[in-house]
């Protein structure tokens, strides 16, 4: 009796998924933490920061990630700020085919996606290395910049662009004073949507550079896979969990927003 | 004019970029060469060796195939009956704070790069001393997939008329009937877009399954494909399993997208 009545209040059907997000989602993310100031014997150190801070290893290959990352993303931006505004012109593109050509990738995993890469450069016949690897993260992630773009210049209430057009703009001016500024928030969830995974990137630079070139997500996993060093590797973890945390916050609105319109394809 | 003629030659030659790679790899899949961009004649001999065994990894790659398939259809329908249950639930709750702490976390799990789920998930399975295989691999997919599955499920609620469910109440049907005979229809749709999201997702997983099969030799096609790759270059045979795989992928997405759009406009 008592269970059936447990079971018609509705509310508590969120039970069994809040203890399983509780037990799979929440928990690791807590053992991230936990680890990173334990060492090998699971006492508490500071250790794994300092060797992260001191060695220039992991540190070189974090900076160098974060240039790699920044050409990444401004390239996209350059390449798909353009498409995505071609695509948001109705006229144009008549239906949503093509829009759903331009986000078809997004779903095939990365790891597909850079071995086209390098069947590519090997027909034509290019050199694999650090051209390859740019080329490729740009061929990854140029997807996940036009969409979220392409989405909220959609989202411009046209009557914005009528008004200024009535007022006398010119083309060039309804871009700059309207379109530009109101497609910004598009912009912000782009670049979180690149950057961040470029940094974190792991297994691609391996086979885009022929293992020259590694980013952090490469050092991370290398660290991991090692029960001596595991501690290491989820300090680095940590400082990556750190960075997304503090930028998903800095830029929450427009997430929010992107997540809830349901409209993932 | 002119500008409309520039405008879309750009578009389609972004398109072209973004889809030369895999119609070279498609199309050097159908000629039995040892080097892409080598062109030695039509034939069938790469897709053939891959199945019938003429390869040095032939079995393993049919068994990742297998175990690719097995896992998907698991998680995926686990994640489809665990997330329309909860959707239901965070539907109906009352309390505004909880409700957004679990829609917040909710939300983790599609926010968060997958390398940090794969490694932390991978970090829970060491530390309770579970050793990899097929039960953490579909664990962490459904992880992954839930979310999805909730998101897609809770717009349905949110459109369904309360009154109905009040009156098969009303009526005499027990919370139990009431759901079956009223809400699940209502959500069907919902629940079948989860299933299909959270079965591409999972086929298409890399990062989280390395570092959740564990060490006891279980591989999916991604992470075989990634130890193949790793040990240096692209063996013939795995052309022909990314053109199978880009073109699983492609189909999956029309019918999900064909069916979005048929759902919108109803």
């Amino acid at each position: 009796m008592d269970l059936q009545k447990f079971v018609a209040k509705r509310s508590n059907w969120t039970i069994p998924y809040a203890l399983f997000l509780a037990f799979f989602v929440v928990l690791p993310l807590i053992l991230i933490g936990v680890y990173a100031f334990r060492n090998t014997e699971g006492s508490f150190t500071l250790q794994n920061f300092t060797r992260f801070f001191t060695q220039s290893e992991a540190l070189n290959t974090f900076i160098y990630s974060v240039g790699i990352a920044l050409i990444t993303t401004l390239l996209c931006i350059l390449f798909g700020y353009p498409a995505a505004y071609i695509l948001s012109n109705a006229e144009l593109t008549r239906g949503r085919t093509l829009i759903l050509l331009f986000i078809l990738p997004m779903w095939i995993n990365v790891l597909m996606r850079s071995l086209a890469t390098v069947a590519l450069f090997d027909f034509m016949h290019l050199k694999l290395g650090e051209g390859a690897l740019i080329f490729g993260l740009c061929y990854d992630f140029l997807p996940f910049m036009i969409y979220p773009i392409y989405n909220t210049i959609q989202k411009i209430d046209k009557s914005y662009i009528e008004a200024a057009q009535d007022l006398g703009a010119t083309r060039l001016q309804v871009f700059l004073k309207v379109i530009w500024p109101l497609s910004i928030p598009g912009i912000v969830s782009g670049i979180m949507m690149v950057f961040l995974p470029t940094i974190s990137t792991f297994a691609i630079s391996e086979i885009l550079t022929l293992n020259n070139k590694r980013l952090f997500g490469s050092i991370i996993q290398d660290n991991m896979m090692m029960s001596d060093t595991m501690n290491y590797g989820a300090a680095l973890s940590l400082i990556m969990l750190i960075i997304i945390a503090v930028t998903s916050f800095a830029t929450r609105t427009q997430n929010d927003n992107d997540l809830n319109d349901g409209g993932l394809i | 004019m002119m500008k409309k003629i520039l405008a879309k030659s750009y578009l389609y030659l972004l398109l072209l970029v973004l889809y030369a790679p895999i119609a070279i790899i498609i199309l050097f899949s159908f000629t039995n060469s040892k080097s892409i961009g080598d062109w030695r004649g039509f034939s069938l001999d790469l897709y053939a060796n891959m199945f019938t065994g003429q390869a040095a990894h032939s079995t393993t790659i049919a068994r990742a195939v297998v175990n690719t398939l097995v896992i998907a259809v698991a998680a995926a329908a686990i994640s489809t009956l665990l997330g329309t249950i909860a959707a239901v639930g965070i539907f109906n709750m009352r309390n505004r704070n909880l409700r957004q702490a679990i829609q917040f976390t909710n939300n983790i799990p599609m926010i968060n790069p997958d390398i940090i789920t794969g490694i932390s998930l991978f970090l829970l399975f060491v530390s309770i001393g579970i050793s990899g295989g097929y039960i953490t691999v579909t664990l962490a997919h459904v992880a992954f997939c839930t979310p999805y599955v909730v998101l897609n499920v809770m717009p349905r609620l949110a459109r369904m008329n309360p009154n109905i469910y009040e009156a098969a109440l009303d009526l005499g049907a027990t919370p139990m009937t009431a759901f079956r005979k009223v809400i699940i229809p209502e959500i069907k749709p919902g629940m079948v877009s989860g299933f299909l999201l959270s079965f591409t997702l999972s086929i298409d997983d890399f990062a989280v399954t390395l570092f959740t099969k564990g060490s006891n030799g279980l591989e999916t096609l991604s992470t075989y494909i990634y130890a193949d790759a790793r040990k240096g270059g692209l063996t013939p045979e795995l052309r022909c399993l990314a053109a199978v795989i880009f073109l699983t992928v492609l189909v999956l997405l029309l019918v999900f997208n064909r069916r979005s759009n048929r759902l919108a406009k109803q």
